[in-house]
């Protein structure tokens, strides 16, 4: 399979909620960055410009009629992926922190899996969390590891690429609640026998709002983040994929045994 | 005596509620025969007060009310239970339409070569901002 196989069929899904200081540049940076891939901006019932900004922009918008969350935006642009027969699809938030230069990289790495995050850890820069967030990360992580057969070392990660395998499966189970659509998807995708594999992905400071690293709010994360695992890992999917596993490639073969 | 009447027309007043609304179609059917069941049974236990204490002593259970109250609580604790599901299912159902409905509004759009034609006054929301000017790209 030639390395770029799914440049022409990828859609990049930026699920945006009141962005509309953010939306544009990041837009104009994914085009900058895959000339030919189709943006998609699912609008998640802003109440501010984000719908026109991204219009604006170049990017097609889906305008969801009320807030669904991002795992309901994410479902809605995978729904809309599969509708329109492309192969893959890749999320970018819209406030910036998910750099579109890392696209190439993620979508070239579906060759050989059918679920590509980028992580904030796999490259030591300045994204760093302490305390019971860290702890989280890492209890999420060991798990999400072993389950893979691989290393994956963060999995709430929203920067990730999809494959043909694991879109339709996305489309149609793509959980919206609590942590769902980073865990809880990794999980589904497994249990149907998808490949899950990450890459180092440079994250950046987001340019409007701000993550919460208070003791307080980091320790009901732990605590959310370990219920929605157990959740997550208990729950039943009968889910199976269509198509034929993936070949494993002569050079990751060591790394992925699935 | 009072008591027994008072307890009498309370019951008779709950079934006709259930029924009224039954026959008003406010009640889905698989509601209905739940609440008309709880009704009946809840007639019958006024009119003979004694099925209560037969039934409990015959269960073991000293006091007859608590008999009523356990069963009630346990009773109660089912229905929420089962709301709680319908609720969670029906969230599902809503969340899909809403994509659903993006899904094709966008497509809408784009049939519509990008514009807005000629909004009807009841639909002025569909795309009416200034960003829709520009024609949908593939």
């Amino acid at each position: 399979m030639p390395k770029d196989a799914h440049r022409d069929r990828a859609l990049i899904v930026v699920p945006a909620w009141n962005e509309e200081q953010c939306v544009g540049a990041t837009i104009a940076e994914i085009h900058r960055a895959l000339p030919d891939a189709a943006v998609l901006v699912v609008d998640d019932g802003s109440t501010d410009r984000t719908v026109a900004v991204a219009r604006a922009a170049g990017a097609r918008v889906l305008e969801l009629s009320y807030n669904l969350g991002v795992g309901g935006a994410m479902r809605a642009g995978f729904r809309y992926a599969v509708r329109n027969g492309y192969t893959a699809a890749v999320q970018v938030d819209a406030d910036g922190q998910h750099n579109p230069h890392d696209l190439p990289v993620l979508l070239a790495k579906l060759a050989e899996a059918d679920v590509v995050i980028g992580s904030r850890f796999a490259v030591r820069d300045d994204y760093q969390v302490g305390g019971p967030r860290r702890w989280a990360m890492v209890l999420l992580a060991k798990v999400m590891s072993r389950l893979a057969h691989t290393r994956l070392t963060d999995t709430t990660s929203g920067f990730r690429a999809t494959g043909p395998r694991a879109l339709p499966l996305f489309a149609e189970h793509y959980p919206v609640e609590y942590l769902g659509d980073t865990v809880e998807s990794l999980v589904i995708a497994l249990r149907a026998g998808c490949r899950v594999v990450e890459v180092p992905a440079r994250m950046r400071a987001r340019r409007g709002g701000r993550p919460s690293h208070r003791p307080i709010k980091a320790g009901i994360y732990l605590v959310r983040a370990t219920f929605a695992l157990l959740l997550a890992l208990v729950r039943r999917w009968d889910v199976t994929v269509d198509l034929p596993p993936l070949p494993v490639l002569p050079e990751v073969e060591s790394g992925i045994t699935q | 005596m009072n008591s027994y009447l008072v307890a009498l027309v309370g019951s008779l007043l709950v079934l006709a509620g259930i029924f009224e609304l039954l026959r008003r179609r406010q009640l889905s059917e698989k509601y209905a025969v739940l609440w008309l069941v709880v009704g009946v049974l809840l007639l019958v236990l006024t009119i003979f007060p004694r099925l209560l204490s037969s039934v409990s002593r015959a269960v073991g259970i000293a006091i007859p009310t608590n008999l009523l109250f356990f069963v009630g609580i346990v009773f109660l604790i089912g229905v929420c239970l089962h709301l709680s599901w319908e609720m969670s299912r029906l969230e599902n159902e809503t969340r899909k339409l809403a994509e659903d409905l993006a899904i094709l509004r966008l497509e809408l759009l784009e049939l519509r070569g990008g514009e807005p034609r000629y909004p009807e006054p009841g639909q002025q929301e569909l795309v009416a901002d200034e960003s829709a000017g520009r024609p949908a790209q593939d």
